[in-house]
């Protein structure tokens, strides 16, 4: 399988950045916003940031692979 | 006047019946052969694909068990909200190129998969023995949490082994029906009712009960103290828990057979990266079901099951139809997921044991009906476990996750790793699942802080690419199977 560009492995690395190893940071209750724990309100405002990331990794895939080039292969015509 | 059991039953009835009606008319004016069965044609677009896939986000597990943890273990439960994100984005690299596999070589099945690209006929028995396996402790889990939503919302007026049984028999019903799409079809209703469920019951009830979730929150942790941050009210599972939990459920998360197989019911592979895209915002509703956990602890404590948390702050804060309308919900949330684990494990057993090992002239119909019988054992098996349950539901859970991933290394160094050999892959494989059983069936998780599924993931890992470059490189036949990128490309 063709290796994905080097922008779309970055920006696909960030979520793993932000919700799993920099656990230590954001674990706390304090402050406590839009109602919730700072932990909680920081998952969940990856549930947004982390479809961001994925759609700048997407269309930097798309541009480094453009549909219909040979290397693409799920675009058969275009 | 209706007694408040009366309108519960009424309205969950009406919710089960209606979903199992939709599952029925799906696979009207089709002809089920195995391909249309297992993976809808390969014709489902954006719209289907991300009902299938989003229908697996909710599982009975998600509904009981999560509110659960959050009553119970508190902090640590937030692993749940991490991995269905980092799930997303793992599904994102992997999920199209394995699509693009599966659609050149007619792949339904992970074991499919492994016979393509390693040529081995024991390597893809193996992969299927180890996929089935894990799966049914998932489905005795899905059926139990059936029977658990059912005797409760209706307020004890349906047994629990009555509820297990009904459900079990309408689903296996609309599956045999119906095949994949009577899945993705009842999804529409669930996926609705669940909706309408979590943000009424992680609305109202701090709402209720606080005045708010800031000032609920804030109680709980007065009352409380540490129950909302790792480790939460467990002794052992802290941030490194977290980190390698997350981690190996991210990875496993479409290395269960059914995942891995509804992805070959896409149009084409790009709809599963869009999907992948959108999906984790899905997870927001999650959230809410934390915060119907929390919120029992206070306003329900002591429950010695925490899985029945839920529920039980819903039978004090609403009114008996709402009550139904939410047990309807759960019983198709757990009936859906229990439907495509079933054909999957179905499908394994016939296609990738049965035929290969015993029957190897078999046709792709006589398939399709031998994976159409095992529907029906499959089933009574799970029932009867559920039945007969033991206490260690969750532990069997945690227990699948550590097994299937074990699936990882093979498909993503098959995918992205020319030098990998069968041998490394067969030695990995068996290292990763005898270690994963070993750990956990033994009471070693966590081990040293760490998830022991995880610690058996890099074992397999180590072992597999120790092999590989140990071994002499596979030879010409099987480049051949190469997807035709990996030779093209480097």
């Amino acid at each position: 399988m063709k290796r994905p560009p080097l922008a779309t492995i970055f920006f696909a690395l960030i979520p793993f950045a932000a919700v799993c190893f920099s656990v230590q940071l954001w674990d706390r209750v304090h402050p406590i916003l839009l109602g919730l724990p700072f932990n909680l309100f920081w998952l969940l405002s990856w549930t947004v940031l982390t479809p961001i990331c994925l759609g700048i990794a997407y269309y930097r895939m798309k541009s480094a692979n453009p549909p219909g080039s040979a290397s693409d292969p799920e675009e058969p015509r275009a | 006047m209706t007694s408040p059991r009366a309108v519960a039953l009424t309205v969950i009835f009406t919710i089960v019946l209606l979903g199992s009606g939709i599952g029925f008319y799906a696979g009207r004016r089709r002809t089920m052969s195995l391909e249309q069965w297992t993976v809808g044609g390969r014709a489902f677009g954006t719209f289907l694909m991300w009902l299938l896939m989003a229908g697996e986000i909710y599982t009975a597990f998600s509904f009981l068990g999560v509110s659960g943890w959050a009553y119970s273990r508190g902090g640590p439960v937030l692993y749940v909200l991490a991995f269905m994100i980092l799930g997303n984005v793992v599904a994102f690299f992997i999920l199209p190129p394995i699509w693009d596999l599966g659609c050149r070589y007619g792949l339904q099945t992970l074991p499919d998969f492994f016979q393509m690209r390693y040529g081995s006929r024991k390597l893809a028995a193996l992969t299927a023995i180890i996929g089935i396996a894990f799966m049914i402790p998932y489905l005795e889990l899905q059926v139990t949490g059936l029977g658990i939503i059912m005797e409760v919302s209706s307020f004890g007026g349906i047994g629990r082994t009555q509820a297990m049984v009904i459900g079990t028999v309408l689903m296996a019903g609309f599956l045999l029906a119906s095949g994949v799409r009577a899945v993705a079809w009842v999804s529409v209703l669930k996926d609705f009712l669940m909706i309408v469920a979590v943000v009424s019951i992680g609305i109202w009830v701090p709402h209720h009960y606080f005045g708010g979730t800031g000032r609920m929150f804030s109680t709980l942790e007065r009352v409380h103290p540490g129950h909302l941050t790792m480790p939460g009210a467990t002794a052992n599972l802290g941030h490194v828990w977290f980190i390698s939990t997350v981690l190996l459920s991210a990875f496993g998360g479409c290395m269960w057979p059914h995942i891995f197989g509804a992805s070959f019911t896409a149009k084409s592979g790009d709809i599963l990266r869009r999907n992948a895209i959108v999906l984790p915002v899905y997870a927001i509703s999650l959230g809410l079901l934390f915060i119907a956990g929390f919120a029992a602890l206070l306003v329900v404590p002591g429950l010695k099951n925490g899985d029945l948390s839920l529920l039980t702050v819903v039978r004090q804060a609403f009114p008996p139809w709402m009550l139904g309308l939410i047990g309807g919900a759960g019983a198709l949330t757990a009936m859906v997921p229990a439907a495509v684990l079933l054909l999957s494990a179905s499908t394994l057993f016939a296609k990738n044991l049965w035929r290969p090992t015993f029957a190897p002239a078999m046709s792709d119909d006589q398939v399709a009906r031998l994976a159409k019988r095992t529907v029906v054992a499959l089933g009574l098996i799970s029932l009867y476990f559920a039945v007969y349950s033991s206490s260690t539901l969750v532990s069997l859970l945690l227990l699948g996750y550590a097994g299937v991933t074990q699936f990882f290394p093979g498909i993503v160094l098959g995918l992205f790793w020319k030098r990998i050999t069968t041998a490394g892959i067969f030695s990995g494989l068996v290292v990763g699942v005898a270690g994963t059983a070993a750990l956990l069936l033994t009471g070693r998780d966590p081990l040293a802080g760490c998830n022991a599924g995880f610690l058996a993931l890099c074992a397999n890992f180590a072992v597999a690419v120790l092999v590989s470059l140990l071994s002499p490189a596979s030879s010409a036949r099987l480049a051949q199977n190469l997807p035709v990128g990996i030779s093209a490309d480097s």
